[in-house]
């Protein structure tokens, strides 16, 4: 049988962290369509979508990402009597939580533009849409970029839960190694040691978008 | 869809899931005492000058803020005793998420306490207050009414963040759910009735924070 080196170990976990960024950015995109609907649904004139909307981001945001993957792992397998894979569980639970988070973000930046942009919009007589999309969003995105990406680093942070329910990333490869090996205090320092080398990056961006931004305005 | 759903099984056990819920908030609650003093502590070293405390600490937080919790928990709960401490899952999900909310609440009150301009500083001097008195009177109050929103949503993520230490085998709601889980297999019920609880929590915690910040913080309602 192989001998878990060093280096052995070290592989093994580069290679799970290839299902980490697949799983980040499978819920960094869904979450983001999913988050900019719910963003539209926050700012319409409809009470009952903003209900709707608001009761979602509420529920994302104030439970548990861990319980929001057992739900969906769990709870619809039960509910509807099919067998859930970890990757699709995970996708669902991810998508809702990010979804949430960055339609709050988003919806942030736009309100923060002064009201007169859509009234301008509408006195040369754009309708709700080519205001949305040729004055109010332009604008927005400029002020969204920085927190989107910090956020970006919450949601890699965040695929570490997969693993409790036995999608095999970077922490479930680790836990895995661990139990054979027992090198504990080495095998999670070099996991968190991966984290941070992916995380880091995106957050100093993140931040120095933060400044410039600060600095432009 | 032809499940009939029975919430039977969370009423009767709901002792269970609340002894998990009180010990979820005491865990909470000491974690977030202890990190507030790593906080302030770490935003002493952080504006102090001194340039190798500054690093440590600067790198403490970056640490800290750019891993996963579920890898620190483990690496306290399983490295730790690879160097001979052992410590119980308890011990080991206080420990863990102090330090977590140590780093962030460190920046966090960090830039409290930036966020004073120098001429209150001064202002205090010149009119003969001595330096713990200016802090306590001029500085503190204002840089607590500039941070307070951000404190009270770490506060909540700190919370939320609890229910990871169940995969340590700490009892606390999360576990409690895994518990009644395992033995009657109503896991929806039973996750939905968990994250309801842990909603609760958090609009419990929200109201407190509100009344308070009007309380507390009247002096500085002209700012917002």
């Amino acid at each position: 049988m192989d001998e878990f080196t060093l280096s052995r170990i070290f592989i093994n976990l580069i290679i799970a962290t290839k299902w980490t960024l697949i799983l980040s950015a499978i819920a960094f995109i869904g979450g983001g369509i999913v988050g900019f609907i719910v963003m539209l649904m926050r700012l319409s004139a409809s009470k009952w979508l903003r209900g709707v909307s608001f009761v979602y981001v509420e529920f994302f945001q104030g439970t548990p990402l861990l319980l929001q993957l057992f739900l969906a792992f769990f709870g619809l397998s039960v509910v509807f009597g099919i067998n859930l894979s970890p990757l699709v569980a995970a996708t669902l639970a991810l998508t809702g939580f990010t979804s949430a988070f960055l339609a709050d973000i988003w919806r942030g930046s736009i309100e923060s533009l002064p009201p007169g942009q859509w009234e301008a919009g509408s006195a040369i007589g754009f309708g709700y849409l080519k205001q949305m999309q040729l004055i109010i969003l332009p604008q927005a995105v400029k002020s969204a970029i920085a927190p989107t990406i910090g956020f970006l680093v919450q949601v890699i942070k965040g695929t570490s839960l997969a693993s409790i329910i036995g999608f095999t990333e970077l922490s479930r490869s680790a836990a895995l190694i661990n139990n054979v090996t027992l090198q504990s205090l080495l095998i999670f320092g070099l996991a968190g040691l991966i984290y941070f080398a992916v995380c880091y990056p995106l957050s100093t961006w993140s931040q120095y978008l933060e400044k410039k931004l600060a600095y432009e305005t | 869809m032809n499940y009939s759903f029975d919430f039977s099984v969370v009423w009767e056990n709901i002792d269970i899931l609340l002894a998990g819920a009180w010990l979820t908030l005491k865990i909470s609650l000491v974690a977030i005492a202890f990190g507030l003093v790593i906080g302030v502590i770490g935003s002493l070293c952080r504006t102090s000058g001194n340039k190798i405390l500054n690093a440590i600490t600067l790198a403490y937080v970056e640490v800290i803020r750019n891993t996963p919790y579920l890898i620190q928990l483990f690496f306290i709960f399983f490295g730790l005793p690879n160097l001979g401490i052992k410590l119980s899952a308890e011990q080991a999900a206080i420990l863990s998420l102090a330090v977590n909310f140590g780093a962030y609440s460190t920046e966090i009150v960090r830039a409290g306490v930036e966020s004073i301009p120098q001429g209150q500083w001064e202002a205090g001097m010149a009119i003969g207050f001595k330096k713990l008195a200016i802090f306590r009177y001029i500085v503190i109050p204002p840089a607590l009414a500039n941070i307070y929103r951000a404190l009270v949503g770490q506060v909540i993520l700190a919370v939320l963040f609890t229910s990871i230490v169940s995969q340590i085998a700490a009892e606390d709601l999360t576990y409690a759910g895994d518990y009644l889980n395992s033995r009657t297999f109503r896991s929806f019920e039973i996750y939905f009735t968990v994250a309801l609880l842990y909603l609760a929590i958090v609009w419990l915690i929200k109201g407190v924070a509100f009344l308070i910040e009007n309380q507390a913080f009247k002096f500085a309602k002209y700012r917002r």
